[in-house]
């Protein structure tokens, strides 16, 4: 590792082992010849972290397999662990597992088929392998997937998938969407009722096709639910994803979608109301792997309750393929009491420079005094303001789905949601105004 | 016939700083369809006027009342105060992601009605005055305030004071950062209300331009979180043309005040909203 000019730097080289920075990163930080006097840019540490040291893995170099065997009992400690509660999950992880089909509702549509099919069938494992071991304990646990495939060409043609009461013993699943070429359609997963579920979605969405898939988490108070989603993006192909996880104990939604081909495109949406006690978390992971592929990944939460817990990690890699990528992601917590927990965190790695951009934003942030004066000013009593507020920060996701029906419905999923939480409001006031 | 009366009113606002007074003592009586204007120098306390009056959980009203036809408003809850009659346009109005003007609208005129207006009249009358006030229709399907330049956000304002009909309104220097156009279309919309509800104004303005389109009837000098001198729509002009200096001179003491008002307003401002009059 040489640098370029003689300016002095002010991190000794003793201290950035060569062994642990490659020739290009070593020259990308070295100052420019004839360039700067004083300190080369890049010289010195930045504030938040030890930049010289490399991550301790990039989000590619994950470890993947099929195989239960071949991953170890998560700690606790783990990147992609650290803030689940693992003790809740266990037996999901690790445990013996029940993958045998179950019963699913569906009304038939043009342009959509659903069947059951064997492991040995090739749309299994077409998306993606499992990335830990809740994951691929579910995928070893099945026999059967249960396969969706799209091949109409309607935009607006919807499919609804839904199961229920799938009761309190662990178990696994394993679900293949498949839209063909230049296929259109809507996939709407509808979960409810008892559950304490691992398992695997993969989704495949080909050359031309335009996708959108719905999963709704509405389940018990008491479930348990863990998914990994995994997607590939074909050529000039788009994925809609909505992540909608309204009710459940612990509720674990990760997609992984792949732009692979050149010109895929995908949106990436989220909606989540955690409540007292109760723990949703969602880890995206966009992969631009294919030249002009495109992303655009939003996720807004509101979190209200004692012990209310939300986790959203957005991954977002960039590799040195995916010339003139475009890329923006963000998450949005509304916090509407104290005691809660939002932790949010866009992690970015970009391996090319010749992009047409990379964003990310995050906040977390209290209800808005000022919204709520402004809108009691006009005779809207607090209650509503609230209900008014809340409503339309998450009306925003619920706006993209792109299905009056669903959208319908899940506002007045919210809009339960919102009444309870309001009702906390009222109690909080009560108490408030007696302590005075 | 209404009346507003304001009563000795003594104001303090909340800063990082602790509390600190800001109004000292202010009278004033405004009968439904008359218009007072009330000037004054910046960080005289104006805007904690307005903001009192509408009752923002930041001001304190540490004696004194604001009674609306007899009924003391300082005790009710800013929402109550809006259905018994007082409307507040605001300088810096914030923006509602996700809400629409029009759910929004219908919304507070539900609630200062007590029941939802027929539907046809309303959207009618919601077409009308959007029109009046040169509000493009695809307004309507914005959400409030949202991404809405300067002009654009005070005409909202004057949208809902002609849509909710109260029975006095103040207008927290809705002439500022308006060009002339903008101006005059404001002030065409505060006129219409006057005439068509008998409206009382409390006009709150540092500048004598909005007064050419809106007549007041009353000026008022505000001073130092107190009005000092009242008078006609000829203490305007001499305003205009003197400034505010021999009042502000009038006393050390409240030059001292103004200083601490100075920095509460600008406390409050920058909270209440960072940019506005794009």
């Amino acid at each position: 590792m040489t640098s370029a000019t003689p300016a002095p730097t002010t991190v000794p080289e003793s201290t950035v082992p060569d062994s642990t920075v490659p020739e290009a990163a070593a020259a990308a930080f070295a100052a420019p010849a004839g360039g700067h006097r004083g300190e080369p840019v890049g010289s010195k540490s930045h504030t938040d972290g030890a930049w010289h040291e490399m991550p301790v893995q990039t989000r590619s170099e994950r470890y993947a397999s099929a195989d239960v065997g071949d991953f170890d009992d998560p700690s606790g400690h783990e990147v992609d662990w650290k803030l689940t509660p693992i003790k809740l999950v266990a037996d999901l992880i690790s445990g013996p597992l029940d993958g045998s089909p179950y019963d699913v509702t569906a009304s038939p549509v043009d342009g959509f088929t659903l069947s059951w099919i064997d492991r040995t069938d090739d749309r299994f494992g077409s998306a993606g392998l499992p990335e830990d071991k809740a994951s691929a304990n579910a995928w070893s646990s099945v026999d059967q997937a249960l396969a969706i495939d799209v091949t109409g060409e309607s935009p607006s043609a919807e499919f609804v998938v839904a199961r229920s009461g799938l009761g309190t013993v662990a178990r696994g699943a394993h679900t293949v969407i498949t839209a063909a070429a230049n296929s259109r359609g809507l996939v709407i997963l509808e979960n409810s009722g008892d559950a304490r579920l691992t398992e695997n979605v993969e989704i495949v969405v080909r050359d031309g096709a335009e996708l959108t898939v719905v999963s709704v988490q509405e389940w018990n108070d008491s479930a348990v639910h863990l998914a990994s989603h995994f997607a590939q993006v074909g050529r000039d192909a788009t994925l809609r994803h909505v992540v909608v996880s309204l009710g459940g104990s612990v509720v674990r939604v990760n997609p992984s979608i792949h732009l692979s081909s050149t010109g895929s495109n995908t949106e990436a949406y989220g909606l989540y109301f955690a409540d007292a006690g109760q723990h949703l978390e969602q880890r995206v992971y966009i992969d631009h792997e294919a030249e002009n592929s495109r992303s655009r990944v939003k996720y807004k939460g509101a979190l209200q309750g004692e012990g209310a817990h939300s986790v959203w990690v957005g991954d977002v890699l960039i590799r040195q393929t995916a010339n003139g990528t475009d890329s923006y992601e963000e998450n949005r917590n509304l916090v509407l009491s104290e005691g809660t927990r939002a932790d949010s965190i866009p992690n970015l790695e970009i391996e090319t420079g010749n992009i047409l951009g990379a964003g990310h934003a995050s906040s977390t942030g209290r209800f808005d005094d000022e919204q709520l004066f402004y809108l009691q000013s006009r005779g809207i009593s607090e209650e509503e303001a609230r209900r008014l507020v809340v409503r339309g920060f998450l009306a925003e996701i619920i706006q993209k789905i792109g299905s009056d029906a669903v959208e319908e419905r899940l506002t007045r999923a919210v809009e339960a949601e919102l009444v309870d939480a309001v009702a906390g409001f009222a109690a909080d006031g009560a108490a408030e105004g007696a302590v005075a | 016939m209404s009346v507003l009366e304001i009563k000795d009113l003594h104001v303090s606002v909340d800063t990082e700083l602790g509390s600190k007074q800001i109004l000292r003592g202010v009278n004033l009586i405004i009968e439904q369809g008359q218009t007072h204007a009330i000037m004054g120098p910046n960080g005289s306390g104006k805007s904690t006027l307005a903001y009192a009056i509408a009752g923002h959980p930041k001001y304190h009203v540490t004696s004194g009342s604001i009674l609306l036809d007899g009924e003391e408003m300082t005790t009710l809850s800013v929402d109550a105060r809006a259905r018994a009659g007082l409307f507040l346009a605001m300088q810096y109005p914030v923006e509602i992601p996700g809400v629409t003007v029009t759910n929004f609208l219908r919304t507070a005129k539900t609630a200062i009605d007590g029941s939802a207006p027929p539907l046809r009249g309303w959207i009618k009358d919601v077409k009308s005055s959007m029109s009046a006030l040169r509000m493009d229709s695809t307004f309507a399907e914005r959400n409030v305030n949202e991404g809405f330049s300067g002009g654009e956000k005070k005409r909202n304002e004057i949208l809902q004071l002609e849509l909710l009909k109260p029975k006095f309104a103040v207008l927290d220097e809705t002439d500022s950062g308006l060009d002339v156009d903008a101006l005059k279309i404001v002030s065409e919309g505060v006129n219409r209300a006057k005439s068509n509800t008998d409206l009382g104004v409390l006009l709150i303005t540092h500048y004598n331009r909005i007064l050419r389109y809106i007549t007041p009837d009353f000026v008022h000098v505000f001073v130092a979180g107190q009005v000092v001198e009242s008078g006609g729509p000829e203490l305007a002009v001499q305003l205009e043309n003197e400034g505010y200096d021999e009042y502000v001179k009038a006393s050390a003491a409240a030059a001292a005040a103004i200083a601490s008002a100075e920095a509460a307003d600008a406390a409050v401002t920058s909270a209440a909203a960072p940019a506005v009059n794009a």
